[in-house]
């Protein structure tokens, strides 16, 4: 029974895992490999780079055909994130390789990927492994002829504006995006029954996906709000991705300029990208949105040790801290949906927990009237959020022999009846060996 | 006919004789505990098989943690997530012997290591047993009789292959309790002692204690008791013997915690009431019969004898519906499957499927009993010369545990003590005979002093008659040369010897019928004697030979621990262990193992990881779940390990070396089990036109189904071929790949394969990469069939 500790130690020793890349204390101090085509693209994207490296961030620049790429040493991985601003490369240099992304994001760290027209299988099959699906036809973009973003110039209505995002306030930020997003590139598809994946930024209903310079002989197979132009993915591990179909979209070119969408009449000054790729990079270096729980303790209610098997009906306290990580501390996370189950096969008891507003979630329940090996289960996945997984294994005991009721008073008759017998018994042997 | 001076000579010669019976008990002891130490001696000193794996770590608990924690232990490492509550499921007698044992050896200062006693226990009460055999047989048939049958119980084949060291199972202890249950009743009977009369009860209590077959006492006592009622026999000593018996055993055995109140109401213990009813009523009868006059008497009896069928009537009725309202009738799938052989096979594939419950083979009882086969019907003819209380009971006994050993071959246990008791009683009953025939006519000694001089079979009884009994006598001696040609194992041989047999008895009858008229007493002529007499000592040596033979050949392989001898010498396979020993140090504490129930035991004990099931096979749904997810496809197992958070999986395979009790073969088992409860595993679906196969031929489900794949995974790495050395076949599906489970361990030969369950992809890929020839054909609707998320 020495074991319930220990998977609680465990459980504590495991924590720094369940944050990955994150060290508690100097979490900002994060190292990110930016691979590029071209070297040009450190100048004209440096908006973009220059928010990364304000916020802390460490860039290491290199050219994606650098033979010298290698993203671990000994082991070790020298990055905690990689961005990869390579849409046309068809293979990389050195070490790396789609095996070696892949097993980096697996080792949960995060990634932002942007593709371009005609992106190289290289980058399409990375993407396809994280689950998302680039329009098959290399040269097609995402088209819209209504939506389109006013220009100087009359173009291809290549150039959309989209203002459809996701209702997160964990992803972008509580702040508004109030301008739409200026896109221009390849879009792409996810499958609905990926629970991982999650459309960021959507295209309008009127776009679709072709190649703007050929007659359209078929129907597009990518048409309207099924194309995803700014996707992330959420990894088992927590790793985030983040996936965008437009290298345009990050470049201060469409950071700076103003836009209209066409039809309306609301111009604005500055497009919504900056604030986009801003809010959206915070969230998959992990600035936000990130939980953790910490001081898991259960004990019966009046103690405050924690037993290391209950008995059943035992009355008994559950409380938990969770935190989230608001890119320079820990910050108490504050809901009210945060359930503990407590669970054997199936939860015998739910419970939703209340708060302290502090951080604390703390619930009691009584121990059902069923023996076994049952866990404090508090499976909290949210919209944003690192999914919150904790199980903690507590076996429940039936009653000792001493623990039941001694006398129970409908037993009462039956007493009588045995105690009488016996001393009917004694009488009787009395008289009948000693009355002659 | 007893001047002073002989009863001085043969009291001191009984002194003697008392002597050399204490010194022939003691060798028997030593003989009987020594036989046991072949296993030791040629493996190690390790706990055997499976159940007293379990057993070793309920007695380290006990050692441990006092009684009372034993008492109120919940095992949360087994029958995960359910646990098991160990100490209301438990026959705790074994435990607690052999817990007692060693405390009492610490507190000597002998410190000797649980594992230790607990290996020697079995050897111990092996001896023990031998000695209440001795006094159970002389309470029927005399001193001669019991030391002859606690001699051949020291080394019957049979109970050796339940007690030798280190096979610490229930019944090691159970056939002590069980024998000297009897001992203590017959004595009661013989006695008409109240005091040994609790000594019965508690000797009950220490049986109910020991083993599930306590059942056996409380239904064979009773029809005894019943034997004896209705053959006239009722007397107050049979009441003193039964009546506390069934009132202070059932209030005894209802403290057992796993008999509980099952000592009053489940069936097998009905019969013990009625007889107690029917025995009180018996008794009343005599005692009104005693203070009336026969006239009143007679008005009485028709007065009782209604009022008596009223009662019995309203408590049968009472009984039958009490019987009628629960489900199985108030029998245990284990009782019905001994009224009703084919009961087991029919409904409960989990009984059906141990082989220690299927009905012996007639080679298992020569094997298991060896000669006493043939003694048993002489020494059942010798308890009829005369019958007392006590010889019906012997021949009752052996009569219903014959019938027993014939339903389940684990019961020919039951029956071995029987058997060496009857045959004890016919060899020594022979040489009793033979002996006093050539005394008789040996030159110089005068036939003055009679009969029960010359034999260590003491007197009343065996002096009686010897008419009876000499012919008897005979019996084993003709069986002699039967039993020689037996030896070859022909039937038509043993038919046609026989028939000689049944020639040489009318010979021998004639032959004694001569003496007869001489003589009161019956002798033999003399060569024939001698001859006799020889050809019983043979006999004798044969079973001795076979005896050790069995002990130390067949039945001294510890099952953990194999060996194999080939043409490059010994082979020792220790798989087991070291799979264990290798989840013990390369697993969590707390990861759960699955494996087929049979190593559940084990596992829990040599790896100290929480199992899903294990041999205690008290919850059936949960073994259909496990046999389901082996019987199931890669991913649907998967799906239901992970459900029970199941790390490991462990299959026990025996193709590379030729283990024929691997678990592909135990697999239709689990198919079985698990189709009872999931009705979606059809057994059909495995075999091929109803032949269970795992080559080319063999179906699709088979050939995808966990089990299979777990164990040939890789297989045809070995000798390129893939032969399946038990199947003697060329594997179906040689190579394939493992999707949701990864090979972690393989042991040495291959025995032990452990898996582990690959955790959910940590991201969902999108759809699988294609040429940009294929690419223009997709649809989107195909597309998002073809990207079904494989986890959820």
């Amino acid at each position: 029974m020495a074991n319930r500790p220990l998977t609680f130690l465990t459980f504590l020793s495991l924590l720094p895992l369940i944050c990955f890349s994150f060290s508690p204390e100097n979490p900002t101090d994060r190292r990110i490999l930016v691979l590029l085509d071209d070297l040009a693209i450190k100048s004209s994207h440096s908006i973009f780079f220059k928010s990364l490296q304000t916020r802390g961030f460490e860039l290491d620049f290199k050219l994606a055909d650098d033979p010298q790429i290698t993203l671990q040493r000994y082991g070790q991985y020298l990055y905690d994130g990689l961005v990869l601003f390579s849409p046309t490369i068809e293979r990389f240099e050195g070490s790396l390789n789609l095996a070696a992304v892949l097993e980096f994001v697996d080792s949960g760290r995060d990634l932002i990927l942007s593709a371009d027209v005609n992106s190289s299988d290289l980058i399409r099959n990375i993407a396809a492994e994280c689950g998302v699906d680039f329009d098959e036809d290399p040269s097609a973009m995402v088209i819209d002829h209504i939506g389109y973003a006013l220009s100087d110039i009359e173009g291809d209505h290549t150039l959309v504006a989209s203002d459809s995002f996701i209702q997160s306030d964990v992803i972008l930020g509580s702040s508004k995006i109030e301008a739409p997003v200026l896109f221009k590139g390849i879009g792409h598809s996810l499958n609905p029954a990926n629970s991982l994946v999650m459309k960021v930024l959507g295209a309008s209903p009127s776009s679709y996906s072709a190649n703007p310079n050929s007659k359209l002989s078929n129907p597009p197979t990518l048409i309207g709000s099924a194309i995803s132009l700014v996707s992330v993915v959420q990894a088992r591990n927590n790793a985030r991705i983040m996936i965008a179909g437009s290298l345009d979209m990050f470049s201060n070119r469409l950071l700076k300029s103003g836009v209209q969408k066409a039809g309306s009449s609301n111009k604005y000054g500055k497009s919504g990208n900056e604030q986009f790729v801003t809010e959206l990079s915070k969230w998959v270096f992990h600035e936000r949105g990130h939980l953790k729980a910490v001081n898991v303790k259960h004990h019966k209610a009046g103690e405050t040790n924690e037993p290391a098997m209950y008995r059943i009906n035992d009355d008994l306290e559950y409380s938990v801290e969770v935190y989230e990580w608001v890119g320079k501390s820990w910050e108490p996370y504050v809901a009210n949906d945060v359930q503990v189950q407590f669970y054997m096969m199936s939860p015998y008891v739910l419970k939703t927990l209340s708060t302290n507003q502090k951080g604390l979630y703390y619930t009691s329940f009584k121990v059902p009237d069923v023996y076994g090996v049952f866990q404090f289960k508090i499976e909290y996945q949210r919209l944003g959020y690192t999914s919150l997984s904790l199980a903690k294994q507590i076996p429940v005991r039936p009653f000792r022999h001493n623990e039941y009721e001694r006398f129970i008073p409908t037993a009462f008759p039956y007493y009588g009846a045995s105690f009488s017998t016996m001393a009917a018994f004694f009488i009787f042997s009395i008289i009948y060996l000693y009355n002659k | 006919m007893a001047a002073s001076e002989d009863a001085k000579a043969s009291s001191l010669r009984y002194a003697f004789g008392n002597v050399i019976a204490f010194f022939i008990l003691l060798l028997i002891g030593i003989l009987a505990f020594s036989i046991r130490l072949f296993s030791v001696i040629k493996y190690e000193s390790v706990i055997h098989e499976f159940d007293p794996y379990f057993n070793y770590r309920v007695t380290q608990y006990l050692t441990k943690n006092g009684i009372y924690d034993f008492w109120n232990w919940f095992d949360d490492r087994t029958w995960y997530p359910l646990g098991r509550v160990i100490g209301g499921t438990v026959y705790p007698g074994l435990t607690l012997t052999a817990g007692t044992l060693w405390w009492i050896l610490n507190s000597l200062n002998i410190p000797l290591s649980v594992e230790t006693v607990c290996v020697f226990t079995a050897p111990i009460f092996s001896a023990n047993a031998a000695w209440a055999t001795y006094l159970l047989t002389k309470e029927v048939k005399g001193t001669g009789a019991g030391l002859t049958a606690a001699v051949l119980l020291a080394m019957v084949p049979s109970y050796i292959s339940r007690s030798v060291a280190g096979s610490y199972d229930n019944e090691a202890v159970a056939i002590f309790a069980l024998i000297f249950t009897f001992y203590l009743y017959i004595k009661t009977l013989n006695t008409g002692s109240l005091f040994y009369a609790t000594l019965n009860a508690i000797a009950y209590f220490y049986m109910v204690c020991s083993w599930g077959g306590y059942t056996f006492i409380i239904n064979l006592i009773p029809m005894h008791v019943l034997l004896c009622i209705v053959t006239g026999r009722y007397s107050s000593r049979l009441y003193i013997a039964y009546a506390p018996l069934v009132v202070l055993g059932t209030l005894l055995a209802a403290l057992v915690p796993v008999v509980g109140f099952n000592a009053v109401m489940t069936s097998e213990h009905f019969a013990s009431f009625l007889v107690f009813i029917i025995i009180n009523v018996v008794a009343l009868v005599y005692y009104i019969k005693g203070i009336l006059s026969p006239k009143m008497f007679k008005v009485a009896v028709t007065l009782v004898i209604s009022v008596g069928l009223v009662v019995c009537v309203a408590v049968i009725a009472v009984l039958i519906a009490l019987v009628a309202s629960s489900p199985t009738m108030g029998w245990s799938g284990r009782s019905l499957s001994l009224l009703d052989p084919t009961y087991a096979s029919k409904y409960i594939p989990i009984i059906a499927s141990v082989s220690e419950h299927q009905p012996p083979t007639w080679p298992s009882y020569f094997m298991d009993i060896n000669v006493l086969a043939f003694l048993v019907p002489a020494g059942i003819i010798a308890c009829f010369s005369p019958l007392s209380d006590a010889s019906s009971f012997v021949v009752l006994y052996i009569a219903t545990s014959v019938y027993f050993s014939g339903v389940m071959v684990r019961l020919m246990l039951v029956f071995a003590p029987a058997a060496c008791i009857t045959s004890g009683i016919a060899l020594s009953a022979a040489f009793d005979v033979f002996t006093r025939s050539i005394k008789f006519q040996l030159p110089g000694l005068s036939g003055n002093s009679p009969i029960d001089a010359g034999d260590t079979s003491s007197g009343s009884v065996v002096a009686q008659n010897e008419t009876v009994k000499t012919e008897k006598k005979e019996d084993p001696g003709k069986e002699r040369p039967s039993r020689k040609t037996e030896k070859n194992e022909d039937l038509s041989k043993e038919r046609h010897s026989r028939k000689n047999k049944k020639k040489e008895k009318e010979n021998v009858e004639k032959i004694s019928v001569k003496p007869q008229e001489e003589k009161r007493l019956l002798v033999l002529p003399l060569e024939a004697s001698v001859i006799a007499i020889f050809l019983l000592v043979l006999l004798g040596a044969f079973y001795v030979v076979h005896c050790v033979w069995a002990a130390a050949e067949a039945y001294s392989a510890p099952s953990i621990v194999l060996t194999s001898h080939s043409h490059d010498g010994l082979h020792v396979f220790d798989d087991f262990r070291e799979a264990y020993a290798w989840l013990r140090h390369n697993t969590e504490v707390d990861d759960k193992v699955a494996s087929w129930w049979d190593y559940g035991y084990q596992t829990t004990a040599m790896a100290n990881r929480t199992v899903i099931v294990d041999n205690n096979t008290w919850n059936n749904t949960h073994i259909a779940t496990v046999g389901t997810a082996m019987s199931s496809p890669e991913k649907p197992a998967w799906e239901i390990f992970n459900s029970l958070d199941v790390k490991y999986v462990l299959v026990v395979f025996g193709g590379l070396v030729g283990y024929p009790s691997d678990d592909i073969n135990k697999f239709l088992w689990m198919v079985r089990i698990g189709g009872g409860v999931f009705p979606h595993i059809k057994e059909p679906d495995y075999l091929r036109d109803g032949q269970y196969r795992i080559d080319s031929e063999a179906t699709p489900t088979m050939l995808n189904c966990l089990m299979y794949k777990l164990s040939y995974y890789r297989f045809v790495e070995t000798d390129g071929k893939g032969f399946d050395r038990v199947r003697q076949t060329e594997i179906g599906k040689k190579y394939f790949k493992l999707t949701h489970f990864e090979e972690v361990f393989t042991t040495h030969h291959w025995m032990v394969r452990i898996y582990k369950l690959k955790p959910p992809k940590n991201r969902l890929r999108g759809k699988t990469k294609k040429s940009k020839a294929k690419a223009t054909a997709t649809t989107s609707s195909k597309r998002s069939v073809s990207r079904k998320n494989p986890w959820h």
